[in-house]
């Protein structure tokens, strides 16, 4: 029975892709465009200071890094209620109009996942430190250049915390729900339907076989972005 | 380090153009937001037949949110919504009592049904809405029948209640029964959940309709028959005088609802799928006083106000445009 | 050129170096041996200004050498025992001290690639540094120290771990390298590899300086009883 839908999922998932189903593509870019901005702001504000919370040494550094791991773990839920009540137009950031928009889920996810690109910064960061700081010091750079050489060394550490944190945004439900809204027009220019909220809405209406075939094409981005990400990493940063 | 600068200020160049690109389309649309129930939309009738023709019509496109009517005028009070679509007239005048909503006006309607498996343990089929109940509730306890309630606060939710307590039961004594399961979900979902438990439940019609012509359920219309089980859907605008929403926009929305295009369609809707229409257009019964439905609707679905039953009464109804029906008291 | 008077450190509660006084002079080959342990890195450490933290007083060409840091750094390199590679080739390895000091990329070009060939490592030119074996990554550590024109040049155990064929092109090297007039501070346990390359020797043991001398005479007439116990215990394998 289970295996019957699975089977069934990724045959629906061929086919939706092979006719090209416009909704389909609609939905699925914007999962990826919504999650990708999301990946990029996070890694825009998480990264610096990922990278200053790796290097340097200061009191309540400790405290900061274990609530930012503490943070790894917050539920979408959770996030996408607190979001949703700063967001309405009665709340402390309804003037933004973020609400029920796309810009709205990117933000939201952008908050979600900048402790994953935060943490996974400073922990590459720290697993190079030490041998990097040691051997551009006594090769004569100064602390700038050392701090971009440790940035540099860690570099795939941090690229694999924005790929980690792109995935997390994409296959989360909570917040595109109530942040987004799952809104659906067709030929609308506003919509807020990513995969996750379709996804929920097919369950809910008892559609389990298209539900099962966006799911399929969920995991189908997250490995080909991944497997992108490696390969590129592999070209560009080399030599690794 | 001069590279470094150039990235970052053309990243954030970027960025603050992308915001602003954003916000320009935003800007460029014009945009209705419509806290609804799940019954109204799982059906389609909202996204797949009043949306396109409204945009076409008036360039305006509506954002359905589905929850619950408990959740929907939640949204609402929030800040969210330019009009809510609902179906629990409890709860709406209360909404308007607490002065968020305003120019309420009443669009459809259909029938709840009390659904169960084919073989009909309790053997309810045929009975009063009451009596079914109560027939349930005897097999429940002898461990022969399951109910399924939404428990979600939605207008469903809110028609199961008055229904129980029409029966002679405490809704929250008996949720904590064995035989009474609370799913807290949308109606879809809930019929799912029935289905496969084979246990009884009360949904719209619309929803039940659409789900059993395709086949996801397999569970009988047994109680379909019953001025209880009337449902009347009702949209709200929202007050201007609490949120700067575009009370414009959504007093075109009611009143092409209501009128005779918007009547149609809502007619119309899914006559050819399921071989009957999910909902029911409401001006013609009360413009023409079709009885027995417009005894009904003036008894489940209309509010007194002052000697006579009306969609709104006078003190919740803002500017001067819209007309509404009142009728003298029976 | 460096004079080292009663250096301290401890890390935490260890004890690390205890009143280690010592000079070395210019265009000398200095050897530090003693057994793994015993404070050579740490004092390697200290002489480059990696630690800074240390009690006593460090003279650099007469001058305090914790008050000048930075400059004491660009003059004195040290080469660690583990060789770590930068990611990239061997070439941007060898060429990153030059780049920090903003050397011009012909010059780069040229230093490098004679640096290359003095460790023979032509080939793996543009290899990535990471992928090289544990010998060839050392003379990559090697070049990328000696391309830097400092004074001196600080070596953690060189060729612990090597096969006979790499130790052989790195001692090489180091002559080579002190035949330009340059310093050479050299940290190993190989008694035999100290009296080769060594003009004078310190033996150290539990943080402190037994023994300093002439390498020939401290090896072959040792003086400290425990100086002649590693010496003439000395493990061959």
């Amino acid at each position: 029975m289970a295996w019957e839908y699975v089977v069934n999922g990724i045959n629906g998932a061929i086919k939706l892709v092979v006719n090209g189903d416009p909704e389909l593509v609609d939905i699925a870019i914007r999962s990826v465009k919504v999650s990708g901005i999301a990946a990029v702001l996070a890694a825009i504000i998480g990264v610096p200071v990922g990278v200053v919370l790796g290097l340097s040494r200061f009191k309540g550094r400790g405290l900061l890094k274990s609530i930012f791991n503490a943070l790894l773990g917050i539920p979408t839920v959770v996030m996408g209620l607190i979001l949703y009540l700063f967001l309405a137009p009665a709340g402390p950031l309804g003037f933004l109009g973020l609400l029920y928009t796309e810009m709205g889920i990117s933000f939201g996810q952008m908050l979600l996942i900048l402790p994953i690109v935060i943490s996974f910064t400073v922990s590459s960061i720290e697993s190079v430190e030490r041998e990097i700081r040691d051997l551009a010091l006594t090769l004569g750079a100064n602390k700038i250049q050392i701090m971009f050489k440790i940035v540099e060394e860690s570099l795939s550490g941090i690229v694999l915390s924005i790929i980690a944190a792109f995935n997390r945004a994409v296959a989360e439900l909570g917040i595109a729900l109530m942040v987004g809204g799952n809104i659906f027009v067709r030929g609308g220019g506003l919509n807020t339907r990513v995969l996750t909220t379709s996804i929920q809405m097919y369950v809910a209406r008892g559609e389990i076989d298209y539900a099962l075939a966006l799911g399929t094409i969920l995991i189908a981005i997250v490995f080909t972005i991944t497997a992108i990400s490696n390969y590129l990493q592999k070209k560009w940063v080399g030599y690794d | 380090m001069k590279r470094l600068a150039i990235a970052i200020v053309t990243v954030l160049a970027i960025l603050v153009l992308g915001v602003g690109y954003q916000y320009h389309i935003q800007s460029q649309h014009r945009v209705l937001t419509i806290s609804t129930t799940t019954s109204l939309y799982d059906t389609g009738l909202l996204e797949e037949a009043i949306a396109p023709t409204f945009k076409e019509k008036y360039g305006i496109e509506l954002h359905f949110i589905p929850k619950g009517t408990g959740a929907a005028i939640q949204d609402a009070k929030n800040g969210v919504s330019d009009a809510i679509m609902v179906h629990a007239r409890s709860k709406e005048l209360k909404f308007m009592e607490e002065g968020y909503g305003v120019n309420r006006k009443v669009f459809a309607y259909n029938f709840f049904v009390i659904v169960g498996p084919r073989d009909d343990p309790a053997g309810i089929k045929g009975l009063t809405p009451v009596d079914a109940l109560k027939k349930i509730a005897q097999a429940g306890r002898e461990g022969k029948a399951i109910w399924v309630s939404r428990d979600d606060g939605s207008g469903t939710n809110t028609k199961e209640i008055a229904l129980w307590k029409m029966a002679g039961f405490d809704y929250s004594k008996i949720k904590n029964e064995s035989w009474f399961v609370s799913t807290g979900t949308g109606m879809g979902a809930t019929l799912n959940y029935a289905n496969t438990k084979k246990a009884y439940t009360l949904s719209d019609t619309g929803t039940y309709l659409k789900f059993r012509k395709e086949g996801l359920i397999d569970l009988d219309a047994l109680v379909d028959k019953g001025e209880e089980l009337i449902n009347v859907y009702a949209i709200i605008l929202i007050n201007p005088e609490k949120f700067d929403k575009d009370f414009e926009g959504a007093k075109l929305l009611v009143n092409w609802l209501t009128n005779e295009e918007g009547q149609r369609i809502i007619g119309e809707f899914g006559k050819n799928r399921f071989g009957k229409p999910l909902f029911y257009p409401i001006v013609d019964v009360l413009r023409e006083k079709k009885e027995p439905y417009f005894s009904w609707i003036a008894k489940y679905g209309l509010i007194e106000d002052d000697g006579e039953v009306t969609e709104c009464p006078e003190k919740f109804r803002y500017g001067k445009e819209m007309t509404f029906f009142e009728f003298e008291k029976q | 050129m460096i004079e080292l008077r009663n250096i301290e450190k401890k890390y935490g509660e260890t004890v690390a170096l205890k009143k280690v006084s010592l000079r070395i002079e210019r265009g000398e080959i200095f050897a530090v041996i003693g057994n793994s342990g015993a404070g050579k890195t740490t004092l390697l450490r200290i002489l480059s200004m990696l630690e800074t933290d240390f009690l006593g007083e460090y003279l650099f060409n007469g001058k305090d050498a914790r008050e000048r840091a930075e400059e004491v750094r660009g003059r004195i390199t040290m080469v660690f025992q583990n060789p770590v590679m930068f990611k990239g080739s061997v070439f941007d390895n060898v060429a990153y001290g030059l780049r920090v000091r903003n050397v011009d990329s012909d010059e780069i070009e040229k230093k490098v690639e004679e640096m290359l060939k003095l460790f023979r490592l032509e080939r793996f030119r543009d290899k990535s540094a990471r992928k090289l074996s544990g010998g060839e990554k050392q003379r990559v550590a090697m070049a990328r120290a000696f391309v830097i024109d400092a004074d001196v040049y600080a070596l953690d155990e060189p060729t612990a771990n090597l096969d006979p064929e790499n130790a052989r092109i790195i001692e090489k090297t180091i002559k080579k390298i002190k035949e330009r007039g340059k310093t050479i501070v050299l940290a190993t346990h190989n008694l035999f590899q100290a009296k080769r390359l060594a003009d004078r020797a310190a033996y150290i043991e539990s943080g402190q300086i037994i023994e300093t001398g002439e390498s020939k005479e401290l090896f072959e007439n040792p003086k400290h009883p425990r100086t002649q116990n590693f010496i003439y215990g000395f493990d061959f394998f």
